[in-house]
C-alpha cells in the first residue's frame, strides 16, 4: 500500500507544533500500524531527517504506553485494540492518515507524538493501593473465599492499561474512566473496603487538582478503550464518592 | 581460573533459608533512615523489592526507562504463577515444587536458591491476595490453578490471560504507596547507562533522563539491578522493544561476572512471523497447551495444499493428523517443557511439515477442547440433547472465559479466528535464564551491587518451567532481597551520606558523555535498527534453537565484525540534549554486540546439551532417548561465570560447581 502521512511534530515542551507531510510505499497489509511508523522513521532517518518521536514498549497491547490519535479517533480506526495492535489492513491503499498525540491540559505533549501522562501515576499515589504490609505474615490467600462474580467484576475494571484513551476521546478531557476502573476493582473486593471511603475521595480530588475535565456521561471513553472498560464502574465510582462524601460529612 | 563463593549456608536444605534468616544482621531502623538505596527497575523484581526496602525505613530511589513504573515489562507475563498451596490436594508440596523446577531447569541450578524459592512461593500468592490481585477463582469463590508445561500438578495462579499484568499493578500499587509516603523516588524517563564505584564497593549510578537527555549522578549505599532480561540481543523476541541488557552488561563491565549467557529461553507458542517488516513477537501462553494440541498434517501433499490455500486444516480427520508430541512423549503429551516442545516444532518444520507460506509454522488446535467443554457445559446447564451448534457456543464460552484476551490478540494479528480455525505457531525468543552472576544473598560480584528477576542468573538452570519467572521475581523483591540486604547494610550505617561530587562520579559521569559524544560523531550510513537486525539473524542462525561448534565460531566472527561497523558506521539524527530515541536504541545495541559475543563463546564452550542449550554434537545416540539431547554431569556441572576483560572474547570464566545433595541427578524423561 501507498500511504500519505500527515504527522504531528513538535520540537519540545515549550515549542509550537504542527502537521508535517510524509510519503511510504510499499505497506504491506499485515504489517502493524507501528511497524508502518517504523518503515517512515528508516526512511527519514536515510534522508537525514529527525525520526518521529513515538510511544510504545510491548507492542502486544498490554503495556498501555502506545497512544495515537489516528484520524481523529483514539487507538485508530479498530476496535478493542491499542494503537500497537492496530494493523495495516484496517486503511486503503492511497489513503491519507492524520496521526497526532493525546490532547489534554493534563497531559502535555513532550515530543512529537509522546505526552506526559504521569497525572495517571500521581492519581494512583494518591489512593490507588491496599495498605498492607509485604512482610509474608498476611492470611492464607484461600482464608477468605470471594464470590466469583465480584472477582470477576474486579478483574475486568483491573484490566484497565492507563493508556488515557479515555481522556484523549472525551471532549471534555475527563479521566473518570480510568479512575473508575481502579476504585471499582478495590470496590468489588473486600480486601479494599477498610480505605474504600477515603480511596475514592482522594483519588477523585487528586484527579481534579491535575485539572481533568468533568464527566458529563457523553460515553465516549468506553467506545475507544482498548480494553472494554465499562461506563458501569463509573456509575459504581459514583455511588462510592457519594456514599464517603455523606458520611464524611456527618 | 577462581571458585566462587556462592555462600549458601550449612545445615540441610530445608533449613537452610530459615537459619541464614535468623543470623542475618539487623539494621536499626533509626539507622535506616540514613542509607539510601538505588533500585534499577520496577517490574516484578524491582517494584517489589523497592516497596518493600521502603517499607522497612530505607530511602530508595528508584529507576525506569518508561513513563511509568506501570509499564514494566512484567505487565505482559500471560500465564500464570507458581506456588506451592496444594490447594487442588493433587499431592503438590514445596519439596515437588522444588524438584520440578531443578529438573525442569536440566540440573543446572543451585539446589539452594530454588528451595528457598518454593518455600516463600506461597507467601507470594497471599501477599498478592492481601493487595487486591484479582486471580481467577472458581464458583466456590476460592482461587482456581492451572497446570503449566514440564509438571503434573495443578499449581498456577492466574488471573485471565494477564497474570503479569495483575501482579505488576498489586506491586506498583505496593510502590505508589511508599511514593505517597516519601519513602520512594521515582524516576521514570530514566535510563542508567554506569554503575559507579568507590573503593571497590557499589556507590551509585549515572543515569540519563530520556526526556531532556541530562546524565545526572545519584549515590546510595547499595544498587539493585532489576532491569530483566536480554532477549532482546535476538533483535525478534517476545520482549518489550525497549527491554534491554544495558544496566546488566555495565555492572558486568565494571566487575560483575556474567553467568550461563547460552541459556535462553525459545518459547514454543508464538505467533510466526509475516514479513520483513516485523518489530517483534507476540507470545500466547503456554497455558493454551493445557487445552490446544499440536500438530502438523501427516501427508506432505496436505501441507503444500494447506500453503496454497487449496486445502483449510479443519478439513482433516483426525488421522491425517500428526499430534507428535502426543506421539513423541506420551507421558507428558502437549504439557512437555519448553525446550523440548520448541525443537520437536523446529524439527517437523525443518522435514518440510510447516504449514504455513514461510514453512515454520504448526497448529495449536482447541477444537478437541471446545467439545469436551461444550458437553461439560451443557451437562452443568442441564440441556437434554443438546445441538452441535449449542455445545460449540457453551464449549468457546469456556475457552474464552480462560483465554478470551490472547485469543482475541491472535485474532488482530493474524486476521483469523482461533475460535474456528486452529492457531498457527512457531518457536520465539522468550526468556534468558542466565544472567548476571549472585550468591545466596543475592549479591553480585562487586560488592554493594545486588541484582534480581530475570537479570540475575540463579534459579532457573538451563531451562525455565512455565510460570516461575514471576515466581522468582517476587520471591527475589518480596521476600528474600529485604532480608539478604541486612548483612551488607548494618555495615554501612556509619558511612553517612555518599557525595556526588567524588571524582569516582564525575569520572564515570565523563566516561557516559564522552561515549555518548563518540555515538553522536560517527555520523554514518545505516540505522541502529539495520545493525541490531544483523546481529539478530547471526544469533538466531548460529546461536538459536540448536548449535554447532562451527556456527558458533562463525558466530563469534560475525558478531565481532557487526560490532566493528556499528561503531564506523551508525548514523544518529538529532542531538543528545532532548528527547532521542535513535540514541537510546544505539547505546543498547551497542551492548548486546558486546553481549552477543559472549553468549556465542560461553555456548562454544558448553560442549554438551541441557535445557535450552542443544549442541548437534551432544545427542543420545540409541535406545527410547535416541536423538534427544544428552546432558554430560561429568564435566558440565557447573555455572560458568565470566569475568569482564575487555573485547568479549577474552573474557575468563570463573566455576561454580553445582551440588545435588538431595536430588539425584537423572535423564530428563517426558517420554
Ligand atoms: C510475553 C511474555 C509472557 C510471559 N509470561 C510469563 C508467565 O506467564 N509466567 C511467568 O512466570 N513468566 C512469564 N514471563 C517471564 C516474566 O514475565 C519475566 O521474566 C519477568 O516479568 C521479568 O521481571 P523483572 O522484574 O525481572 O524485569 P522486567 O519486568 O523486564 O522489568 C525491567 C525493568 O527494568 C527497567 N530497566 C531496564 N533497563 C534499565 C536501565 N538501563 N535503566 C533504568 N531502568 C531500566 C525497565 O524500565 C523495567 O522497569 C513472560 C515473559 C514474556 C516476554
Ligand atoms: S480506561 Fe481504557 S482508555 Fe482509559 S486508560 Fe484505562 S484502558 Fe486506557
Ligand atoms: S506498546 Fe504496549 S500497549 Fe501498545
Amino acid at each position: 500500500m501507498d500511504l500519505t502521512l500527515k504527522v504531528w511534530r513538535q520540537k519540545n515542551r515549550e515549542e509550537k507544533g504542527g502537521l508535517e507531510t510524509y510519503k511510504v510505499t510499499g505497506i504491506s497489509e499485515h504489517a502493524s500500524f507501528l511497524e508502518m511508523l517504523d518503515i517512515m522513521n528508516e526512511q527519514l532517518i536515510k534522508e537525514g531527517t529527525e525520526p518521529v518521536a513515538f510511544d510504545y514498549d510491548c507492542r502486544e497491547g498490554i503495556c498501555g504506553t502506545c497512544s495515537l490519535y489516528i484520524n481523529g479517533e483514539a487507538h485508530g480506526p479498530d476496535r478493542k485494540v491499542t494503537t500497537c495492535q492496530l494493523h495495516m489492513r484496517m486503511f486503503k491503499d492511497g489513503e491519507t492518515i492524520y496521526i497526532e498525540p493525546w490532547r489534554s491540559a493534563a497531559m502535555p505533549v513532550i515530543k512529537d507524538l509522546i505526552v506526559d501522562r504521569s497525572s495517571f501515576d500521581r492519581i494512583q499515589q494518591s489512593g490507588g493501593f491496599v495498605s498492607v504490609n509485604t512482610s509474608g505474615n498476611t492470611q492464607d490467600a484461600n482464608a477468605l473465599p470471594i464470590p466469583k462474580m465480584n472477582a470477576d467484576l474486579a478483574f475486568d475494571a483491573a484490566a484497565c492499561i492507563g493508556c488515557g484513551a479515555c481522556v484523549a476521546t472525551c471532549k471534555n478531557s475527563s479521566a473518570m474512566l480510568f479512575v473508575a476502573a481502579k476504585v471499582s476493582q478495590f470496590a468489588y473486593l473486600p480486601q479494599g473496603q477498610v480505605e474504600a471511603k477515603q480511596r475514592v475521595l482522594n483519588m477523585v480530588e487528586q484527579m481534579d487538582k491535575e485539572g481533568f475535565g468533568n464527566c458529563t456521561n457523553t460515553g465516549a471513553c468506553e467506545v475507544e478503550c482498548p480494553k472494554s472498560i465499562s461506563i458501569k464502574y463509573i456509575a459504581k465510582m459514583n455511588r462510592e464518592f457519594l456514599s464517603a462524601s455523606c458520611s464524611s460529612e456527618s | 581460573m577462581s571458585v566462587l563463593d556462592s555462600k549458601i549456608p550449612d545445615g540441610p536444605l530445608k533449613d537452610k533459608w530459615t537459619n541464614h534468616k535468623n543470623k542475618i544482621d539487623l539494621v536499626n531502623p533509626a539507622n535506616k533512615r540514613n542509607i539510601d538505596i538505588i533500585v534499577v527497575g520496577t517490574g516484578l523484581a524491582g517494584g517489589s523489592a523497592a516497596a518493600s526496602l521502603a517499607e522497612m525505613g530505607y530511602n530508595v530511589k528508584s529507576f525506569c526507562y518508561q513513563d511509568s513504573p506501570r509499564r514494566a515489562h512484567s505487565i505482559a507475563a500471560q500465564g500464570g504463577i507458581n506456588a506451592a498451596k496444594n490447594y487442588q490436594n493433587d499431592g503438590d508440596s514445596v519439596y515437588r515444587l522444588f524438584y520440578d523446577t531443578v529438573k525442569g531447569g536440566d540440573y543446572r541450578s543451585r539446589e539452594a536458591n530454588v528451595h528457598r524459592l518454593a518455600e516463600v512461593s506461597g507467601n507470594i500468592i497471599d501477599q498478592c491476595v492481601a493487595q487486591g490481585v484479582p486471580f481467577g477463582r472458581d464458583y466456590g469463590g476460592l482461587l482456581d490453578n492451572r497446570s503449566f508445561g514440564g509438571v503434573l500438578v495443578s499449581r498456577t495462579f492466574y488471573a485471565k490471560g494477564q497474570t503479569g499484568q495483575q501482579l505488576l499493578l498489586g506491586a506498583y500499587s505496593a510502590l505508589n504507596r511508599q511514593i505517597a509516603k516519601g519513602k520512594v523516588t521515582m524516576y521514570n524517563r530514566h535510563e542508567m547507562v554506569e554503575l559507579v564505584k568507590v573503593n571497590g564497593k557499589a556507590r551509585g549510578i549515572i543515569a540519563r533522563n530520556l526526556e531532556t537527555g541530562e546524565l545526572e549522578r545519584h549515590s546510595a549505599h547499595a544498587v539493585v539491578i532489576a532491569s530483566g532480561g536480554y532477549g532482546n540481543v535476538f533483535f525478534l523476541s517476545t520482549n518489550a522493544m525497549g527491554s534491554n541488557a544495558t544496566a546488566a552488561w555495565k555492572i558486568h563491565k565494571k566487575g560483575a561476572h556474567f553467568a550461563n549467557p547460552c541459556y535462553t529461553q525459545i518459547h514454543p507458542t508464538c505467533i510466526p512471523r509475516s514479513g520483513e517488516h516485523q518489530s517483534k513477537l507476540t507470545l500466547m501462553s503456554e497455558s493454551l497447551r493445557n487445552d490446544g494440541r499440536i500438530w502438523v498434517p501427516k501427508n506432505i501433499d496436505d501441507v503444500l495444499a494447506i500453503r496454497e490455500g487449496t486445502l483449510s486444516p479443519t478439513d482433516l480427520s483426525e488421522d491425517q493428523r500428526d499430534y507428535y508430541l502426543e506421539r513423541r512423549y506420551p507421558a507428558f503429551g502437549n504439557l512437555v517443557p519448553r525446550d523440548i516442545a520448541s525443537r520437536a516444532a523446529k524439527e517437523i518444520c525443518d522435514a518440510g511439515y510447516g504449514v504455513n507460506s514461510t514453512g515454520e509454522a504448526v497448529y495449536l488446535d482447541f477444537s478437541s477442547a471446545i467439545q469436551r467443554y461444550g458437553k461439560q457445559e451443557a451437562a452443568i446447564a442441564r440441556l437434554q440433547n443438546p445441538s452441535e451448534s449449542d455445545i460449540l457456543k457453551l464449549g468457546e464460552g469456556v475457552i474464552e472465559s480462560k483465554y478470551g484476551n490472547l485469543f482475541q490478540m491472535y485474532e488482530k494479528i493474524v486476521a483469523e479466528d482461533p475460535y474456528k480455525k486452529p492457531m498457527m505457531i512457531y518457536p520465539a525468543v522468550h526468556y534468558t535464564m542466565g544472567g548476571v552472576w549472585v550468591d545466596y544473598n543475592l549479591m553480585t560480584s562487586v560488592e554493594g551491587c545486588y541484582c534480581i528477576g530475570e537479570a540475575n542468573f540463579s534459579d532457573h538452570g538451563a531451562n525455565r518451567l512455565g510460570a516461575s519467572a514471576l515466581m522468582q521475581g517476587l520471591a527475589d523483591g518480596y521476600f528474600v532481597l529485604p532480608y539478604t540486604i541486612g548483612n551488607y547494610l548494618s555495615n554501612e550505617i556509619r558511612t553517612g551520606k555518599i557525595s556526588t561530587e567524588a571524582a569516582e562520579f564525575v569520572a564515570a559521569e565523563k566516561e557516559v558523555s564522552d561515549r555518548i559524544e563518540k555515538l553522536m560523531n560517527i555520523k554514518g550510513t545505516k540505522s541502529v535498527d539495520h545493525f541490531h537486525k544483523l546481529l539478530g539473524k547471526a544469533m538466531w542462525e548460529y546461536v538459536g534453537m540448536t548449535r554447532n561448534e562451527k556456527g558458533l565460531k562463525k558466530a563469534m566472527a560475525e558478531i565481532k565484525k557487526i560490532r566493528t561497523d556499528f561503531w564506523s558506521d551508525v548514523k544518529i539524527p538529532g542531538d543528545r540534549n532532548s528527547l532521542n530515541r535513535e540514541l537510546e536504541k544505539a547505546g543498547r545495541v551497542a551492548d548486546f554486540l558486546e553481549l552477543g559475543e559472549l553468549f556465542a563463546k560461553d555456548a562454544l564452550h558448553r560442549n554438551e546439551s541441557c535445557g535450552g542449550h542443544f549442541r548437534e554434537e551432544s545427542v543420545e545416540l540409541d535406545g527410547l532417548q535416541k536423538g534427544e539431547a544428552k546432558r554430560n554431569d561429568t564435566d558440565y556441572a557447573y555455572v560458568a561465570a565470566w569475568e569482564y576483560k575487555g573485547e568479549p572474547a577474552d573474557a575468563v570464566m570463573h566455576k561454580e560447581e553445582l551440588e545435588f545433595n538431595d536430588i539425584e541427578l537423572k535423564q530428563r524423561s517426558y517420554k
